[in-house]
């Protein structure tokens, strides 16, 4: 499902490599839980997963694709097709409505909209838990807990293969972490995606498939 | 593409405040352009339009700009006149179909007093060949009984209040603290002419006889002392006018034209001249036009400045929004879409603001137009926009979306060097 293999990379004017990793596989439907400190290149890593930022070696292949191969272009759409995405904060647009916010990825990617039939937006707001009264209301309007529910719901849409989340809990509190990784993780083995769940909460671990030291695999940061 | 106009739009929506300001410079500064463009171009026109119809106008022998400043605008004065002898003797060539000799030289409260003949009153057209009207009364009657009457402009009627039957008196020379008044023979008004947005308006016309019945006892710019004749009395002299300032002469045929001003200009008892009042108009305008080129870049600069504020506000937004671009970025959208997103705002806040900005050029010159004709004679067409209308509105929009592309670039820059997590 996700392969990398012998991955260097390093941000423009850096002085020294920022993410290398020898190997790393993730089995499809699986859920693995990466942990590590602030500052160990870990939205780096997830940004070079979801083919946003290219190795300058070494290969990042997602489905069997490897997306140094495409153009720009195509990696963005096949991000669209294939990957949903929840920041730490700030996952939603203010300015679009819940509902909006949730069929985002439809409008960029005609595969995802074709996988996720009428009235599956709403299937998922239910399944986190959001009101129904909170659908039609702009994303600004809901808390922290809320919005990150929506974007929980926003990344499952269309069933894409691979769901990355990069510390999504850490702007909660402990009782609402604990019902949203509920949530996430149900909703994700319902969707049949693999989940790649970034946190330095190592509470969270015991409820993954499998768990990961980032320092212990990113020969980088050493 | 759909999706990302509908969320530009969205977005644009969510922030339509500082927009909406930025959107009403750009119409202010359309709006300027639009009708100053409008102004030059109509005033340009009632310029050249100040005499029509004439085909020639002859006077002492001097410049064309000259001639047609105290000819036409009643500005300065002549050097020389041109004596009646001659303009009969130009009237008499087999090409000429009328002439019209005017007198200039006295005024009433500043304005200039046009001694001609009856004629005048049809053979005078303005702009598209248009005749004058009288909107009172009747034009002067050229007769030894209608000896003392005079016909108004549009202008001095409204400025000095003056209706039918005003009993006006003239003012020798072109006025002044020192300037002799004709008090004892005062005009009565019969007529006042429709308003033309040319020099006419500021124009007292009374007959040439009556120009030579208020000199009979003048002499070197002065009443005679111990000479006085009174008004009955002048009547018994001879009121043939032995010099004029200036005539309008018309042709035949057009085609004559240059046969005809090279026969003035070869006259042998006197030195005149004839201009083309077209050809000399357009020569004119270069002189006084250099204002107008003024103004436009003014405006032009106007623009600038507005769009300068379209890319200053775009930009100054763009770091607050490097989370919005990156969700983008995350759901599937490039670089090249948020650049797109980018310019997209630019275009449609420009596009929002050039239209508003042309509307309210149409709504003022509909507002304004009456007014601005009544009270400076320039009638503003609200006709189809003129190709340099068209030229500077698409100069407006262009640069507003090449000024959007700017931000557009920066945010195209940034997310590909943020990721998915902007620094800030």
């Amino acid at each position: 499902m996700v392969s990398i293999r012998d991955l260097r990379f390093r941000w423009p004017r850096a002085a020294a490599d920022c993410v290398a990793i020898e190997s790393l596989d993730v089995a499809a439907g699986e859920a693995v839980f990466l942990y590590g400190p602030s500052g160990c290149g870990k939205s780096t890593l997830l940004g070079l997963l979801a083919g946003v930022l290219v190795p300058q070696a070494g290969r990042v292949s997602v489905l069997g694709q490897e997306w140094a191969q495409l153009s720009g272009a195509r990696r963005d759409a096949r991000r669209a097709d294939h990957v949903g995405y929840i920041f730490q904060q700030f996952n939603l647009l203010p300015y679009l409505s819940v509902l909006d916010n949730v069929l985002l990825p439809c409008r960029f990617s005609a595969a995802r909209a074709k996988r996720a039939p009428a009235g599956a937006a709403q299937a998922l707001l239910a399944r986190v838990g959001l009101a129904e009264a909170l659908w039609a209301r702009p994303a600004a309007e809901l808390s922290v807990g809320q919005q990150q529910r929506v974007a929980a719901a926003r990344a499952l849409i269309g069933m894409p293969a691979l769901v990355i989340a990069d510390e999504p809990t850490s702007a909660l509190d402990a009782a609402l972490r604990d019902g949203f990784m509920d949530l996430l993780l149900g909703a994700t083995r319902a969707a049949g995606s693999t989940l790649v769940f970034v946190s330095h909460d190592e509470r969270l671990a015991a409820r993954f498939d499998s768990r990961l030291s980032l320092p212990d695999i990113n020969t980088a940061a050493a | 593409m759909k999706a990302l106009f509908g969320i530009a739009w969205r977005s644009a929506w969510n922030r339509r405040g500082t927009l909406a300001l930025v959107a009403l410079s750009i119409a202010l500064a359309t709006l300027l352009l639009l009708s100053l463009e409008r102004m030059r171009s109509d005033v340009r026109q009632s310029f050249s339009q100040s005499v029509s119809g004439t085909d020639l106008i002859v006077g002492a022998r001097t410049g064309a700009v000259p001639l047609m400043l105290y000819a036409v605008f009643r500005v300065g004065g002549a050097t020389n006149n041109v004596r009646a002898a001659s303009i009969d003797a130009i009237a008499k060539h087999p090409a000429v179909a009328w002439v019209v000799p005017i007198s200039l030289g006295d005024s009433h409260h500043g304005y200039p007093v046009l001694g001609t003949t009856p004629e005048y009153f049809t053979r005078f057209l303005y702009g598209d060949r248009q005749p004058l009207a009288l909107a009172k009364g009747r034009a002067f009657a050229g007769t030894l009984d209608g000896l003392f009457e005079a016909v108004l402009g549009a202008e001095v009627a409204d400025a000095l209040g003056y209706r039918l039957g005003q009993r006006i008196t003239l003012t020798h020379g072109a006025g002044g603290v020192l300037a002799a008044e004709h008090a004892d023979k005062p005009f009565s008004v019969v007529g006042i002419l429709a308003r033309t947005g040319t020099p006419v308006d500021r124009t007292v016309h009374v007959s040439l006889a009556a120009i030579e019945a208020i000199h009979l006892d003048w002499a070197g710019g002065a009443p005679m002392p111990g000479v006085h004749i009174a008004p009955e009395q002048a009547r018994k002299f001879d009121l043939q006018p032995k010099q004029v300032t200036a005539a309008f002469v018309g042709l035949k045929s057009r085609v004559a034209v240059f046969r005809v001003q090279r026969f003035v200009a070869d006259f042998e008892a006197e030195p005149l001249m004839a201009v083309l009042p077209g050809v000399a108009l357009d020569e004119l305008w270069d002189v006084v036009g250099i204002g107008e080129r003024a103004l436009l870049g003014m405006s032009a600069l106007v623009a600038l400045v507005s769009l300068a504020g379209l890319v200053a506000v775009v930009l100054a937004g763009l770091n607050e929004r490097r989370r919005e671009l990156a969700v983008l970025r995350a759901v599937g959208a490039g670089p090249r879409h948020v650049l797109l997103l980018l310019a997209a705002e630019g275009a449609l806040v420009t596009f929002a603001g050039a239209l508003l900005g042309a509307a309210a050029a149409v709504l003022a010159i509909a507002l304004a137009g009456p007014w601005v004709q009544a009270r400076f004679g320039i009638t503003l067409q609200l006709s189809a926009p003129t190709a340099s209308q068209w030229a500077l509105f698409g100069a407006v929009l262009l640069a507003g979306m090449l000024a959007s592309l700017v931000p557009g670039w920066r945010a195209y820059r940034l997310s590909l060097a943020d990721g998915l997590s902007p620094r800030s």
